[in-house]
């Protein structure tokens, strides 16, 4: 082919709805000289696409899916490929009445209208021919509908076209992919390979679906995704059906307890079932579309592993599958793509520069997702923050075979599960081990994994603190209230705020930036000044240069030109790579003025906490541990015994105390040191539920991923600085900006006033329940953000269960009266503090000691 | 009456045949198994001989374990019960499989008035099985037939010869070996496929047995070469269309 060409700005590989949505968007936001290649032919080159149900449900208890899946149904409307047909997700089981009154909850903190909770027999009426007999509730959606996602994808594809931005290559086979070495050690994208010939290109984007890892493999990328089989049949010709117009007319059901759901299709009925064993498939095995009967992605139905579901099918629709003249017409093990989190791969790959990953996606979060990563690549800050789905989130045991097998596996059967905030997973766990793991296991830790690293939430042998506290513990008569938690945290809280506790913090994500350049460095990247002197603490904010809140982290400097940046587990990965994407030369090791190190596995931290921290840790050293000698917000090595630790004196739970990073392999000595020492102070282990809910809380601290975000900023988080540097770092223009307007949104911190259900039960908010008026009505801020719980947990030492959400400034007083709805009822709230104001100790004297 | 139809698990077809790396076999992970075509249409024609005249119809297969799973698919559209001759996954040749089936005809102990088999399988294509199990029994055969009736105790098939049909009549118990396009086979029903789960098969593992035919390796025919020739774009390519349909004989 002669008008191949052997040179593009981008490649996108794959013509599925995610690739056509993707050059849909770079076209429409001014990119040009593209080049869509699909080995398949047009318009269903034999992805999953081409087999897709179609349907899109708009809830999820997730705010980024949601809202990516809003926006797709808003592009798909625009299109003209959107049938709206209203879907009701139905229940069997008292647990999934209850389960569906919490998916309204979070609809409406995601600002969805048109839900309802119906009754079985206004089920019936939506949907004549189910068996109404066997449903206890049914939450009816009026905005569901279905969509023609190859015309949908076609449409965008000629939209491109039409723009003169693309060029499109079918049956075009990618063979192989060239990097280049970028000036540190790091890699970069240099063309790819394909049957037809070579093409350059700056940028590659692999929107392949299940064969995204394949791709990626070929440039020495990860995208960690596995194919999985996910059965459908399709039944007809349907008697009650034969006289629809177009292509549906009756609501789509979800039959949730059996992870099944049930939709029509012109005279046909779909039936598909999430239900049945995980089967995952290898990439490799995928066969090509000669091989392949149906489609690659078509696998030959396996007809026992769906038997089990025939039946429940059967009870709920008996007039139409219990009709012998209705046929099973079209069966098939539907591949699609499962990922160890349950979230899309979405982002330049950490390995190599330029190539980008947008995959695991399903049809009804596609546009919205191609919009987000396309504003992504324009200028790096996209409307919809992607950060849950960003593929720089993954560390690297993450992204092995066994660990993306293991955990999709044992998210497939939960793809419709009633999944608890806190649920744990079972499988691949005992990952990542802090030096004092065997010694909490002793104590009866209960470990909740952080990306890997397994972290006590509680402590079993602190039991007998609850007796110490009595009443002021707290109780939780609500099983979903008390599910992944125990009342033990809160007499773990009390007895840190009144004597000592100490926390294992290993999981902090560390990274070491020194050089020549490091101290410019620093300053690019974060809001504060970081020109201090050695050994000061200091908590920052890196932003995005539209002024969105991109990390949340300490930094301290322990040189001239030597500083350390110390982050969450849920963020030191992609806080890693957004250091990395700015170091001057490059990536990590780089040859440039400035060094990046991830120490994470050399140091592990223990925080100790509490009025008595300074004299347990002054008992078993020499340095001088007093206010004076040893100020808030500054560092210093010290000498306990032999052992040789960087102690940093801040606290994210509101008390005196430090954090001690310890070489991983001298933890285990530091911790008996100040176990023992602590003994006749009365210290405590304390687990992660105190460090990051119940103390935190107290506190007003902020947590990224939760009320920290690009979507909203630093005024609004009210965290404002009270002066601005004169350096220049990234956002600082836009973040002048937000100083001199008002904000849309001011993050408060509110309690329950009472929290009795109509049943008389106590219950107790888990956090993203919408905040409502007194009326009941939601809450929106001038930016169209409604207001919901970014956070919520009990305050034992206030005796208060603490709230916090972002409120429009008429409601961001001290004293408002506003409701949150939980599980379908409604609790009265008060505003308690505005802005960065703490609930416990608000002249921070704890902590100054 | 009672119908006896015989089928045989074979690879489904729809996409490029692949052999395993030894050469004996279709690699079947990508296409999944079926009844041979021509038997699907047998099982169809049973169980409407059956709706129309009583009785019951029985499903038989030589075959692996896997082979279960056609046996069910046989009982979902409506036949009443299955034997198995479970087999290794050795083959079986005409020979041998006839006598296997001819063992397990005289062990059932029901008395067959028609004995239903495809023309031909779908992988093999022998076109033996059905004529020897009659021989073996001495009833009548007919084979490739493409319509079926039954009156009294007498069958009357007819088979499609260019030009017209040649019409048999012949007295049960009989063999009829149908081809495709006898009847278009139902699919199965939800409730089908759940009473099929419930249904009886008797499985026996028969020996294997020698008949004296030998596989050595499968080979795949060369892909015929497909040669496409632009004749041009627009107004322009006319001249050459009207050209070639003239060489075709078409104008």
């Amino acid at each position: 082919m002669n008008n191949f060409p052997s040179h593009a700005h981008v490649v996108v590989i794959g013509a599925g709805i995610v690739g056509n949505s993707m050059v849909y968007h770079l076209a429409k936001l001014g990119w040009r000289d593209i080049v869509l290649l699909d080995k398949g032919p047009l318009p269903n080159p034999g992805g999953s696409t081409g087999h897709a149900s179609n349907f899109i449900y708009l809830v999820d208890h997730s705010k980024e899916m949601t809202k990516f899946t809003l926006d797709s149904v808003k592009q798909y409307k625009e299109l003209g490929v959107f049938t709206t047909s209203g879907g009701i997700e139905v229940s069997r089981t008292p647990e999934r009445v209850e389960e569906l009154k919490r998916r309204i909850t979070s609809g409406k903190s995601w600002g969805i209208e048109g839900m309802h909770l119906i009754s079985p027999a206004e089920v019936k009426q939506l949907v004549p021919f189910i068996n109404e007999k066997i449903i206890l509730s049914g939450f009816y959606t009026e905005g569901i509908g279905t969509v023609d996602s190859l015309r949908g994808g076609t449409l965008m594809r000629e939209a491109a076209q039409t723009m003169g931005a693309l060029q499109v290559f079918p049956n075009t086979e990618i063979t192989g992919m060239q990097v280049e070495p970028t000036p540190g050690s790091g890699k970069r994208i240099r063309a790819v390979e394909t049957t037809k010939g070579a093409i350059q290109a700056e940028i590659v984007i692999i929107t392949c679906g299940l064969w995204s890892p394949r791709l990626a493999r070929m440039a020495g990328a990860y995208i960690p995704l596995t194919p999985a089989v996910h059965q459908m049949i399709s039944v007809g010709p349907v008697p009650q059906l034969m006289d629809t117009v177009g292509e549906i007319k009756y609501p789509i059901i979800r039959d949730m307890d059996t992870n099944m759901y049930e939709r029509q299709h012109g005279s046909d009925m779909e039936v598909g079932s999430y239900a049945h064993r995980p089967i995952l498939w290898e990439p490799d095995d995928v066969p090509s579309i000669e091989k392949a009967a149906l489609s690659p992605t078509e696998a030959p139905f396996t007809k026992e592993d769906f038997d089990p579901q025939l039946e429940q099918a059967l009870e709920l629709i008996p007039d139409i599958l219990g009709n012998e003249q209705v046929g099973i017409r079209y069966a098939i093990n539907g591949l699609l793509s499962l990922t160890p989190d349950g979230f899309p791969v979405l982002g330049e790959t950490p390995e190599v520069k330029g190539l980008w990953s947008v995959a695991a996606i399903w049809i009804k979060e596609a546009p919205g997702i191609a919009r987000a990563v396309a504003e992504w690549m324009t200028d790096g800050n996209p409307e919809i923050d992607p950060s849950g789905s960003d593929i720089a989130r993954f560390y690297p045991h993450q992204k092995t075979k066994t660990h993306v097998k293991a955990r999709s596996a044992e998210g497939f059967n939960k793809t419709y599960g009633i999944v608890h905030p806190r649920e744990q997973w079972n499988s691949n766990r005992n990952v990542r081990l802090s030096p004092y793991y065997e010694r909490e296991k002793v104590l009866g830790a209960v470990f909740y994994e952080a990306m890997g690293w397994e972290r006590p939430t509680w402590y079993e042998s602190n039991a007998k603190l609850l007796d110490e506290f009595g009443d002021r513990v707290g109780k939780r008569d609500a099983e979903w209230d008390a599910r992944w938690w125990s009342p033990i945290i809160n007499a773990e809280h009390l007895a840190m705020r009144e004597r000592v506790g100490m926390v294992d913090l290993s999981a902090f994500a560390i990274f070491d930036v020194q050089g020549a350049g490091a101290l410019d460095f620093i300053q690019k990247m974060a809001v504060n000044q970081m020109d201090t002197p050695i050994g000061r603490v200091t908590y920052t904010n890196f932003l995005n240069a539209h002024g969105g809140i991109k990390a949340d982290l300490t930094i301290m400097r322990l040189g001239e030109n030597y500083f350390r940046v110390v982050t969450g587990a849920f963020d030191g990965a992609r806080d890693k790579k957004w250091l990395i994407d700015h170091l001057p030369a490059g990536p990590e090791h780089g040859e440039g003025p400035v060094t990046l190190t991830d120490v994470t596995s050399a140091w592990s931290t223990l925080g100790v906490w509490g009025p008595k921290a300074r004299e347990v840790l002054q008992s078993i050293t020499e340095a001088d541990f007093s206010d004076k000698a040893f100020p808030f917000a500054t560092c210093q090595w010290v000498d306990f015994g032999t052992v040789n630790v960087l102690a940093s004196r801040i606290s994210y739970v509101g008390e005196l105390g430090w954090e001690l990073y310890v070489p991983f392999e001298q933890g285990a000595r530091l911790w008996d040191m100040v176990r023992e020492a602590g003994q006749k102070f009365g210290i405590a282990p304390v687990g992660i539920g105190v460090y990051a809910v119940t103390g935190r809380l107290e506190k007003s601290y902020r947590l990224y991923g939760a009320e920290l975000e690009q979507e909203y900023n630093l005024v609004e988080a009210g965290m404002a600085r009270a002066k601005v540097k004169e350096q220049d770092f990234i956002g600082k223009a836009a973040y002048m900006k937000q100083r001199a307007n008002p904000p849309a949104a001011l993050l408060c911190s509110l309690t329950v006033d009472d929290n009795t259900s109509a049943s008389g039960i106590k219950r107790f908010m888990q956090g993203r329940e919408p905040i409502l008026t007194l009326d009941g009505g939601p809450i929106e801020d001038a930016r169209g953000r409604r207001s919901y719980v970014t956070s919520a947990g009990a305050g034992p030492t206030l005796g208060k269960y603490i709230l916090m959400s972002y409120l429009p400034p008429a409601y961001a007083k001290v004293g408002t009266k506003l409701k949150v709805e939980y599980f379908g009822e409604q609790y009265p709230v008060t505003v308690a503090a505005v802005g960065a104001t703490p609930l416990l100790d608000p002249e921070n004297k704890r902590i100054k000691g | 009456m009672n119908i006896l139809v015989c089928i045989k698990r074979v690879p489904a077809t729809g996409g490029k045949i692949t052999l395993t790396p030894d050469a004996q076999e279709i690699d079947a992970r990508m296409l999944g198994f079926t009844i041979s075509p021509h038997e699907e249409c047998a099982v169809e024609e049973a169980v409407r001989l059956v709706e129309k005249h009583g009785g019951a119809a029985t499903v038989l297969t030589l075959g692996p374990n896997g082979a279960t799973e056609q046996l069910r698919d046989a009982m979902s559209i409506g036949v009443e019960r299955a034997i198995h001759l479970e087999t290794d996954g050795r083959e079986f040749d005409p020979i041998a499989t006839t006598n296997a089936i001819v063992n397990a005809i005289r062990g059932d102990g029901t008395n067959y008035d028609v004995l239903l088999f495809g023309n031909e399988a779908a992988d093999t294509g022998d076109f033996q099985v059905g004529v020897r199990v009659a021989y073996a029994f001495g009833y009548p055969c007919v084979t490739g037939i493409k319509e079926l009736a039954v009156n009294g105790n007498k069958v009357t098939a007819k088979r499609e010869v260019p030009g017209g049909w040649e019409i048999f009549e012949v007295l049960m118990p009989a063999v009829i070996t149908v081809k495709e396009g006898i009847n278009l086979p139902r699919y199965p029903s939800l409730p089908g496929r759940l009473k099929a789960k419930k249904k009886p098969i008797a499985t026996s593992q028969p020996a294997w047995q020698d008949g004296g035919l030998e596989k050595i390796k499968l080979m795949t025919p060369p892909e015929e070469a497909h040669q496409v020739e632009i004749l041009g774009k627009g107004a322009e390519a006319a001249p050459k269309v009207v050209d070639l349909l003239e060489r075709l004989g078409l104008l």
